[in-house]
């Protein structure tokens, strides 16, 4: 009994071990024939690449298995309009030292919004902190915070942030309660207190058009809350916003903050670099609220204050448009 | 049971004379004047409002801050009074428990008001997110009303019963409605203690609920950064007004009603020195509060704050403030120390001050603070650098104030203000112990 037992059992050991040379080699075989299958240039060279992978580490890789892949499409197509582009942050820098207060970008804001309130989105403030030291213009709009305010307080989601850095406003959803406007520490948001009336001052047909937050005022809607959008609408086409190219003095500077790259249309710069350089701060960094808009020092004031006065209009933010003035 | 007749003949629910008449159909015509100018508000925009970007609130919030305010009313003198078991309410109860109802119910229409978009209502439940303080205003409320309402009614069923057979041969239909009220309520001992303990249950449920509904209510103003409403103070400073207001608005309402329903025998000095106690105690506590708002911060005031307590103090807001510190809040506190001070009459133009001093109150701590934002005021016209209601707000908010008035009296027509069952109840005991004491 015990002698037929240990032969059955070194049989068994034996053909175990048989099946497992076996399947083995198969395997490794089968992994061949599909890793040549796949690669492209087949040689294995035995050469090694360097890559990063996506979270930044260096990895070494064989050179035979790098291929190509074709770009996933599906991801634009899955463009959702309160997650934003994927992979930016954009960001904004005023150089005060520059403006000259033009109101060029005001201007251009009023016209391309479609604005027929009395209170622009972007408005240049006349800003003096002492008596005894020189004024200066400080353009103002949306601060795009990473922590708004706003969007902490809105009981139906209407403002939302994205994941590029943009709040916009869903004016179909807006309950008109101004609550955000309440929590806005920069005072940016406009109200539509009555028949915005584009159609009526601008001539404008709104019928065939649908509201997207990512072009606000087209078209604004009585009862819901306005403001400074960042322009997604010109970005989409590789456009910068419309303050930053109307502005003369090339005081706007737009980018995206992971690329760490701004430009005002003429120039180029690092945006770590510029903010460096010239000493960059944000507006009431001691709330919290972390703007997307960096201000560069206004350096050079002049005591005897006139540059850009004679644009200084105390009341007047938005030209009323005239009838004659209609476009045809 | 000859008491029993006439106690129920004092307290029913009586006709309305000439006199209240003429009340109830100019409160109605101050409604539908209202509602004319909400409807135009509805068809232009809030643009009829003198509203603008930088007074981005105005009269219909801090009218809602004051009804709100009100009806805090319910809490302090129904759920406290009995907890504590104190017996003088017994007389009171019933008219606060009316204006608690009133009050919450215009708090809940007024906020509705203020919203530019109210065809949108129903967003508030679709996209409803729980980190807004609106959304924490959306479930309170409701609360609120229903917990209120609940503490009106629960105590009534008896007195519906009593009211089901009085009316059963000179008013059958009255006597029906009743009947249904009543909810076949015969007074036995296990219904009895099925309506104590119901009571009780609500009374303590109650005190939580109003303390939220004030807490949330300063919460709408201290999760923003403004200066003045940035501040940790604000919702034990809320719960005190709230306390002052409404029974402040007791006092004045249960001097109205006493009069126009002759019921002296049954609210008396005693019971007004007893309120007259509580209003000054109230009175107290808000100028505790008040002194935490706005003396301690002149030590460590920014610039900011500075410029806003500068205006309040002294400029463009200081007769507002002044008048309701003092007309509202001192005042009442000298002449209620005294107990000559506590008698019906002078208590009554007490509590009509405290009233009207809590009401523009609440315009002094909304529209300040919204003219000084952090930035400085520019670019705009001149005339949205002020705030002062327009035509149409004060329409809408004097027919809201009628509303409350027009609930009120609705009430104090068919429902009986004193509870009857209760002073039966009372009297008799009373009256067991007096025998008690003579034998």
């Amino acid at each position: 009994m015990e002698d037929k037992n240990k032969s059955s059992r070194r049989k068994f050991l034996d053909n175990g071990l048989k099946l497992g040379i076996v399947s083995a080699i198969g395997g490794l075989g089968l992994s061949k024939i599909t890793s040549k299958l796949n690669a492209s240039n087949v040689d294995s060279s035995g050469e090694k690449m360097e890559l990063m992978t996506t979270d930044g580490t260096l990895i070494q890789v064989d050179s035979s298995e790098v291929m190509e892949v074709t770009h996933a499409k599906e991801h634009d197509k899955k463009y959702n309009v309160r997650e934003g582009n994927p992979n930016r942050k954009f960001v904004m820098v005023v150089d005060l030292a520059k403006c000259k207060n033009a109101l060029k970008c005001q201007n251009a804001c009023n016209k391309h919004h479609y604005i027929t309130g009395e209170n622009a989105w972007l408005k240049v403030y006349k800003m003096q902190e002492e008596k005894d030291t020189a004024p200066y213009w400080m353009p103002m709009m949306c601060m795009h915070c990473d922590q708004p305010a706003c969007v902490t307080v809105c009981p139906v989601d209407a403002t939302f942030k994205r994941k590029d850095g943009l709040v916009l406003i869903d004016n179909e959803r807006c309950i008109g309660c101004r609550f955000c406007m309440a929590a806005c520490p920069y005072s940016t948001r406009v109200f539509n207190w009555g028949e915005p009336g584009q159609e009526v001052t601008l001539n404008m047909d709104m019928t065939h058009h649908t509201p997207s937050p990512e072009h606000a005022g087209m078209p604004s809607i009585k009862g819901t809350v306005d403001k400074c959008d960042f322009c997604p609408h010109a970005i989409d086409n590789n456009e910068l916003p419309h303050c930053v190219t109307s502005c003369p003095n090339g005081v706007f500077y737009f980018g995206d903050k992971y690329e760490d790259t701004v430009t005002n249309g003429d120039e180029t710069v690092r945006l770590s670099q510029l903010l460096e350089d010239k000493s960059g701060y944000r507006l009431m960094e001691g709330l919290g609220t972390s703007p997307s808009v960096y201000y560069l020092p206004p350096v050079d004031r002049l005591v005897d204050f006139e540059d850009g006065l004679k644009d200084f209009k105390e009341f007047e933010s938005v030209e009323p448009v005239s009838p004659a003035e209609k476009p045809e | 049971m000859q008491t029993h007749k006439t106690i129920i003949r004092d307290l029913k629910p009586k006709k309305f004379g000439k006199r209240d008449t003429i009340w109830t159909i100019s409160l109605i015509v101050i409604i539908l004047i209202g509602l004319v100018a909400y409807i135009d508000q509805l068809i232009t925009g809030q643009e009829v409002t003198n509203m603008r970007d930088y007074a981005l609130w105005g009269i219909y919030i801090s009218n809602f801050v004051f009804f709100v305010a009100t009806s805090f009313v319910g809490t302090v003198t129904v759920a406290i009074l009995r907890l504590t078991n104190n017996s003088w309410r017994t007389p009171l109860v019933r008219i606060a428990e009316i204006i608690s109802v009133a009050a919450i119910i215009m708090a809940g229409i007024t906020i509705m008001i203020d919203m530019a978009r109210p065809d949108r209502l129903l967003n508030l439940f679709i996209h409803a997110r729980l980190q807004s303080p609106i959304t924490w205003d959306v479930v309170i409320i409701p609360t609120y009303i229903v917990i209120s309402l609940l503490l009106l009614y629960f105590p009534l069923i008896p007195d519906f019963a009593i009211l089901k057979t009085h009316f059963k041969k000179k008013e059958p239909k009255l006597s029906k409605f009743y009947g249904k009220l009543a909810l076949n309520w015969t007074g036995s001992k296990a219904q009895k203690l099925l309506q104590e303990k119901s009571i009780r249950i609500i009374a303590i449920m109650i005190i939580p609920v109003g303390l939220l509904l004030q807490t949330i209510d300063a919460w709408l103003f201290s999760t923003t950064y403004r200066i003045g409403w940035d501040s940790t103070n604000f919702a034990p400073y809320f719960i005190s007004g709230a306390f002052v207001a409404g029974v402040g608005a007791l006092v004045t309402l249960i001097y109205i009603i006493r009069k126009a329903k002759r019921l002296e025998n049954y609210i008396t000095d005693y019971h007004f020195d007893k309120l007259g106690k509580l209003l000054a105690l109230a009175c107290l506590i808000y100028l505790y509060f008040n002194i935490n708002e706005y003396v301690i911060p002149l030590f460590t005031a920014k610039k900011g704050e500075l410029v806003h307590l500068e205006t309040l103090f002294t400029g463009s807001y200081s007769i507002l403030f002044w008048a309701v510190t003092i007309i509202g809040l001192i005042v009442p506190i000298i002449v209620l120390l005294f107990k000559k001070g506590r008698k019906p009459n002078t208590m009554f133009v007490i509590g009509l001050m405290v009233v009207i001093g809590s009401w523009w109150k609440r315009f002094v701590i909304v529209t300040p603070t919204l003219l000084h934002p952090f930035l400085p005021i520019q670019g705009v016209p001149e005339s949205w650098r002020h705030y002062f209601p327009s035509l149409h707000e004060w329409l809408i908010t004097f027919a809201t104030l009628a509303m409350a008035f027009l609930i009120i009296t609705v009430c104090v027509r068919y429902l009986p203000v004193i509870p009857i069952q209760r002073t039966i109840d009372e009297m008799e005991a009373s009256e067991a112990n007096n025998k008690n004491t003579e034998s």
